[in-house]
């Protein structure tokens, strides 16, 4: 079983997944968390404070699917579907909306 | 990485472990030692009283008040804790002077004092960061700034909670691999190892990596406030959230006399029990706005930091308190869990059992990627820059670092007790080991290393109590006698964990001297049962591990 040298794409495809799980799981979680703020119950005070609690199990959610999924491309694309979503609620709630 | 879940977790789990796992080994070791920072500061301050059973709280009151009142500038908070429970000999009290211009607080200082005469013992006892010193370093770090260290271990944290669940994920049969374990067998025995230490004490690990990011939450996600209150709104935030009174009114009240306490200590000791009053908060002494905060003893509560008995400075009457919302109720009870206050003796006993074998799990784990790696190596190769580095820093760890915290606790008896940085220089001593314990695995061939930094390593520890005869008389002869055990305790878990080493290094030196099979200790001779081993795990693995060739070639 030689050492391989692994292609130069292989590490870019690598090093694409690895920004993708840290920022984009970082801008999904932080969604979350503002979403979170205005539709738990109590207030937006401990509506905040349960979002940030929850909001590391939602980053490590996306990172294990980031690494999970067949491609970096497809991570990418999929963080950018899963935020569009997320943007518009929070878009909704932020501005008076009920859920 | 097209091979498939558990493959591409594998991966993960591999290198979210590896790239922090000498930090986090720092990490859990300093903190598993943080469930007994009390004890190591007794240790550490020889000099203060060896006292069994402390005064009640309403002898120690007026000593404790007697000393605050002698302070001439006019507080803005007052403080008292006094002594039982695991602080059987601290009877303190503190005070927060008046913040000066610019300042958001106050200085801030605090005396021990003798629970007989009420004089202040610092003088008399030696100056040293103790236990809790250790302990901070678990959450903070050192020689840096406190965002940086924040920083650094929430990313820590992050990778170790992401190294959790991947390698739940790859741990196919998990329930049935609970039961095994298969010794000497080389790398195989190094997985079960690993695998073993991990999920018995599984619930914890979960528990306390995602509690430590709880614990930092507003740092690493400050965003919400930010944007949803807004930066000058952040204290609007904090009361709302957690059912606080605001910092109060920035100018000084008028004066008012404080109320006596002694009345308000006597009917909180009726509602919670005589031993159970743990400290007393006075802010404002002396205002209009003087409030008198009666703090409990953590026994067996879990939502324990809003569980005070507040009266009003001034009028002496009770103050009702607020119900606690159902978010901060949540919160405190995720950060009791991780500081296991509220424990007992017995059940911090199994605080300190799981933080050990997390501490080993994260040694067995970086082990066991070099063992990985160098089983691949062809017949009579040379490990590679990557493999030699981790060695290194492997051995630099898992042995370096206990031999430099022992070398702390050598430092507290050794360094002069007059020298006026001694507490600075404990820690320097201690790194500066660190440091050196990294060096040495690089002069010297590696197998050698580890045997020779065994042998240091039980002998700091067992000669640790030693030291402690020699340098003072807080030694297993007279605390055993005085029935002192916690004193007597940290010299026999010395002694206990030397003899664990012993065997350890017993062990190290005959793989030094037989060179029969491949060990994790030496450069690899290619056997029979390593071949054997990546042969079988080529092929579809049938009892559940992880092939490791799969995991090296990504």
């Amino acid at each position: 079983m030689k050492q391989q040298t692994l292609p130069l794409s292989y590490r870019m495809s690598v090093a694409s997944r690895i920004i993708a799980a840290v920022v984009g799981g970082y801008a999904l979680s932080t969604i979350t968390t503002f979403i979170f703020a205005y539709i738990l119950p109590g207030g937006r005070a401990q509506g905040l404070l349960m979002g940030m609690m929850i909001s590391f199990a939602i980053y490590t959610a996306v990172i294990i699917w980031v690494f999970a999924t067949r491609s970096a491309v497809r991570a990418w694309v999929g963080l950018v579907l899963m935020a569009l979503p997320l943007g518009l609620v929070y878009g909704y709630v932020s501005y008076g909306g009920e859920i | 990485m097209k091979e498939g879940f558990r493959q591409s977790m594998a991966w993960l789990h591999t290198w979210t472990g590896l790239l922090v796992g000498w930090l986090l080994f720092f990490t859990f070791l300093t903190g598993t030692l943080g469930y007994v920072n009390h004890e190591i500061d007794r240790w550490m301050r020889p000099e203060a009283p060896m006292v069994s059973t402390p005064p009640s709280a309403a002898e120690l009151l007026p000593k404790a008040l007697a000393r605050l009142s002698l302070q001439t500038d006019q507080a803005k908070s007052w403080s008292i804790r006094f002594p039982g429970g695991r602080s059987n000999n601290d009877f303190q009290v503190s005070w927060r002077a008046q913040p000066k211009e610019g300042e958001r607080f106050g200085k801030f200082t605090r005396e021990t004092l003798d629970p007989v005469t009420g004089a202040n013992v610092n003088e008399n006892v030696r100056k040293t960061g103790g236990g809790h010193l250790l302990y901070r370093m678990h959450y903070r770090l050192h020689y840096m700034p406190a965002r940086t260290a924040y920083w650094i271990l929430g990313i820590c944290s992050m990778f170790m909670f992401v190294a959790i669940i991947s390698g739940i994920i790859i741990h196919k049969k998990i329930f049935k691999d609970f039961f095994t374990f298969r010794p000497k067998k080389g790398q195989r025995s190094w997985l079960d190892g690993h695998a073993v230490l991990c999920v018995t004490s599984l619930p914890f690990h979960l528990m306390i990596t995602y509690s430590g990011l709880v614990f930092l939450m507003f740092t690493y996600m400050p965003l919400g406030i930010d944007v949803i209150y807004g930066e000058e709104n952040e204290d609007q935030f904090f009361e709302e959230a957690f059912d606080e009174a605001g910092p109060g009114p920035k100018e000084i009240m008028p004066s008012a006399a404080t109320s006596p306490l002694m009345p308000m200590l006597v009917e909180v000791e009726k509602y919670w029990g005589a031993e159970n009053v743990s400290g007393i908060n006075i802010n404002n002494p002396g205002r209009a706005n003087a409030t008198v905060t009666f703090r409990p003893r953590n026994y067996n509560k879990l939502v324990t930091y809003t569980d005070t008995l507040t009266f009003n400075g001034v009028t002496g009457k009770f103050v009702e308190g607020k119900d606690v919302n159902f978010a901060s109720q949540t919160n405190n009870v995720m950060l009791s869990l991780h500081e296991g206050l509220f424990a007992g003796p017995l059940l911090r006993a199994l605080y300190l059992v799981a933080g050990v074998a997390g501490t080993a799990m994260i040694g067995t784990g970086l082990l066991l990627w070099s063992k990985k790696r160098k089983a691949k190596l062809s017949k009579g190769g040379v490990a590679h820059f990557g493999i030699a580095v981790v060695d290194r820093l492997n051995l630099g760890t898992i042995v370096g670092l206990p031999i430099a915290i022992a070398v702390y606790f050598w430092a507290n008896r050794l360094i002069p007790v007059d020298f006026d940085a001694r507490q600075d220089w404990e820690v320097h001593a201690m790194f500066i080991t660190w440091g050196v314990m990294f060096v040495y695995p690089v002069w010297r061939p590696l197998d050698r290393a580890w045997f020779e930094m065994l042998c240091l390593m039980t002998a700091a520890y067992a000669l640790l109590p030693v030291v402690n005869l020699l340098t003072t008389d807080r030694h297993l002869g007279i605390t055993v006698m005085h029935g002192d055990w916690v004193l007597a305790g940290f010299d026999l878990s010395c002694l206990a964990a030397s003899g664990i080493f012993a065997l350890v290094t017993i062990k190290a030196y005959s793989k030094v001297t037989s060179n029969a099979e491949p060990s994790i200790l030496i450069t690899p001779s290619p056997l029979r049962e390593v071949e054997n081993y990546i042969e079988k795990s080529n092929e579809e693995p049938a009892d559940g591990s992880v092939a490791s060739s799969t995991i090296i070639t990504n």
